[in-house]
């Protein structure tokens, strides 16, 4: 039999029928719902009479509308209201479990998936989210869909997918301490660029990759989608079922053992061919900062902002002046030079318990710089506050001037209060850059938790990964 | 689904790569829990000079008259032009109700993301793909001429310029009999419905735990 790359092994398994050309009829073993993509999906099926058709496979939640400050008194925003009410009232009717709004694990769903074990190796997820190539770091073919496809899923268990192309991104050596998955995956972007990876899903290979925590490879894959690819992947290891056992979804006993062993196949084989290969040396990658308004605009603690008239390329040179206009930046200045308004540490990009114990490990024992309008720490999921409330994490950030949230999306895309306002700069660990994500007017670098963290204590960005900074210097 | 044929129309030429659908539809409109209704909030960042909201009427908004959606020669154009990774980000398929709902049925650019072409095609929205020269020149083009049109015929797969000469296009088999015949795609879906028991009895062999959550 020839030598299969994951993908290859993931999209066979799941095949209900074969199309003509690439398409096929993929079968879906976990839906992940939320508030925002999902009510014209039920209407959809209301309308034609349709009833979901496994609806055991379906987990919601609300994340994206969700007020951070407190779960005591009800959503004030009327219009997020009705979405996250509709939601329930949804999930109530076609028999969806649903992790509401005062649920202690409630949370970003793209956290709270692998953390109940609904996330498993080998499996198909999808969600009404771009970011669901997340669970991508668990073997499983995971993509974000539109909210037809939503429907469609919930109709029929299935969709019809063109097969994507495999491309193997591998990063091999050591990285310096302190170098995150954050990190990697901007230096992946800023090598790719932001449709480099359109039509792929990525696995993501090689001692760097495996020396990463799960939580990591979460971040990891949750960001492929912001190089094009709808996919990323990361190859079981013994990580990998470490992390899964004993989770609520997650089967045991006997079922566990034969899991497990069908689980260790979900690699690529060793002669596999990819339709696209890159390495990356881990050795010499710097904390990354991005500078613009796409997240392939991307540069070095240490280095500076780009000058645009160095570029060649008409198209890309005036979307680089764009860029540095809205940023508000002017070419050649250096990274550390530039100061924050503002600091968020959350998103499903890095809001898990090892995030905020980067973050913390950084802000213990200091306080964020008199210039900080807000620093904010929102986890990802009710049990990741819980567990950081139980290490003294919230202390930390609170004593060092942080403010410590419910969890939810929050400030990543500001469908709920928080947000930036025109003109206001922030070090944000979420994953998108865009003009106004965060905010009408405002600009975001995505940095890494430890990155954000150490410019909330200088106001200003600094190298975390320099001794300077590491005895108090900065 | 409305069945997509032919259209003749004038261009929005946006010269931008990268477009986002945050950009597309912001944040605050996304919380609507119906598809219609969004199309004058359309690219509203970029659009307006103030901040909108859901539910506003955008009528008697200022107007951001630098931006080319509100170019006099914009007015019922159907055709939007854009330069590469249009519809990049987010997955919310508001961004496709948005660009109909003003009035769009084409958009063309060198490339566009893979989830904003899926949710294109579902919606009855061509995205056209040609190359970047080919772009490029149509930029060109519309610069000098206001009332510049395209025709977009999609049974052919082409793209007839003023000149007379034609541009071709791609297309999966399946996507353009979908958009030619409006055809509903879970209704085709459940046509399957005995090979999806099927599939579901052989893995639950396989995989129990797949089927075991409850």
């Amino acid at each position: 039999m020839s030598a299969k790359t994951l993908v290859e092994k993931l999209w066979e398994r799941h095949v209900v029928r074969q199309d003509q050309n690439d398409f096929a009829l993929l079968y879906v073993d976990r839906h992940l719902v939320y508030e925002v993509t999902s009510p014209q999906a039920f209407e959809g099926l209301r309308q034609a009479g349709r009833k979901a058709w496994r609806a055991s496979t379906v987990l919601a939640t609300c994340d994206h509308n969700v007020p951070t400050t407190s779960r005591k008194s009800d959503i004030v925003d009327a219009q997020s209201r009705l979405q996250v009410e509709t939601l329930t009232a949804n999930c109530k009717e076609f028999g969806i479990t649903e992790f509401g709004y005062r649920d202690p694990r409630q949370g970003i769903i793209h956290v709270i998936g692998p953390e109940q074990g609904m996330t498993l190796p080998g499996m198909t997820v999808v969600a009404g989210d771009s970011h669901t190539s997340t669970h991508g770091a668990f073997a499983a073919l995971a993509f974000g869909v539109g909210t037809s496809d939503v429907e469609h899923v919930l109709a029929t268990q299935c969709l019809l997918v063109k097969k994507m192309k495999s491309m193997r991104v591998c990063i091999e050596g050591t990285p310096a301490p302190d170098i995150t998955a954050k990190d990697l995956i901007l230096e992946v972007i800023s090598k790719l660029g932001t449709s480099g990876g359109t039509g792929y899903a990525i696995e993501f290979s090689g001692v760097a990759v495996h020396a990463l925590s799960m939580e990591g490879r979460m971040t990891l894959c949750n960001m492929a989608i912001e190089a094009g690819a709808r996919v990323g992947l990361v190859a079981v290891d013994q990580k990998t079922i470490d992390y899964v056992k004993g989770r609520p979804f997650t089967p045991t006993d006997d079922m566990l053992s034969t899991a497990v062993a069908y689980w260790r196949t979900l690699v690529s084989d060793p002669d596999a061919r990819f339709d696209k290969e890159i390495l990356l040396d881990a050795t010499s990658i710097r904390p990354r900062v991005t500078w613009g308004t796409s997240p392939e605009m991307v540069s070095t603690i240490d280095g500076r902002v780009p000058d645009p008239a160095l570029e060649s390329d008409r198209v890309k040179r005036e979307g680089m002046i764009r860029a540095l206009e809205y940023m508000g930046l002017a070419p050649n200045t250096l990274i550390s030079d530039i100061h924050l308004d503002k600091i968020f540490i959350g998103s499903c990009t890095n809001a898990r318990i090892e995030d905020l114990r980067a973050a913390a490990e950084v802000v213990r024992g200091r306080h964020i710089a008199s210039s900080i309008k807000q620093a904010l720490v929102v986890p990802g999921s009710g049990l990741v506050k819980a567990q950081a409330e139980a290490e003294g994490l919230d202390t930390i950030f609170l004593e060092a001037g942080f403010e410590w949230r419910e969890p939810g999306c929050s400030m990543c895309l500001g469908m709920n209060d928080d947000r930036l306002s025109s003109g206001e700069r922030c070090a944000s660990t979420s994953n998108r850059n865009f003009e106004g994500r965060q905010g009408a007017g405002g600009r975001t670098h995505l940095v890494s938790p430890a990155t954000a963290a150490a410019a909330a204590i200088a106001g200003r960005f600094v190298d975390v990964t320099s001794l300077a900074y590491r005895s108090g210097g900065c | 689904m409305q069945p997509f044929s032919a259209v003749t129309s004038h261009v929005v030429p946006l010269d931008r790569s990268n477009v986002d659908t945050d950009a597309i539809i912001p944040k605050q409109f996304i919380k609507s829990i119906r598809k219609t209704g969004l199309g004058p909030y359309l690219f509203d960042e970029w659009r307006y000079l103030d901040r909108g909201s859901l539910g506003q009427d955008c009528s008697k908004r200022p107007l951001n008259a630098e931006f080319v959606l509100n170019r006099k020669s914009s007015r019922n154009a159907q055709i939007l032009l854009a330069r590469g990774n249009f519809g990049c980000g987010s997955s919310r398929e508001h961004a496709v109700w948005a660009l109909q709902d003003h009035g769009f049925r084409v958009v063309i650019a060198p490339g566009f993301a893979d989830i904003f072409s899926s949710n294109c095609y579902k919606n009855g929205l061509l995205p056209v793909t040609l190359d970047e020269k080919a772009v490029d020149d149509l930029f060109s083009a519309i610069r000098l001429r206001d009332d510049y049109q395209l025709g977009i015929d999609l049974q052919q797969q082409c793209v007839a310029i003023p000149d007379g000469s034609k541009l071709w296009f791609s297309i999966d088999e399946f996507h353009k009999n979908c958009l030619l015949n409006g055809l509903d795609d879970i209704a085709l879906t459940l046509q399957d419905a005995s090979a999806i028991h099927a599939y579901e009895l052989k893995r639950r062999q396989l995989e129990p735990w797949i089927f075991g959550m409850r």
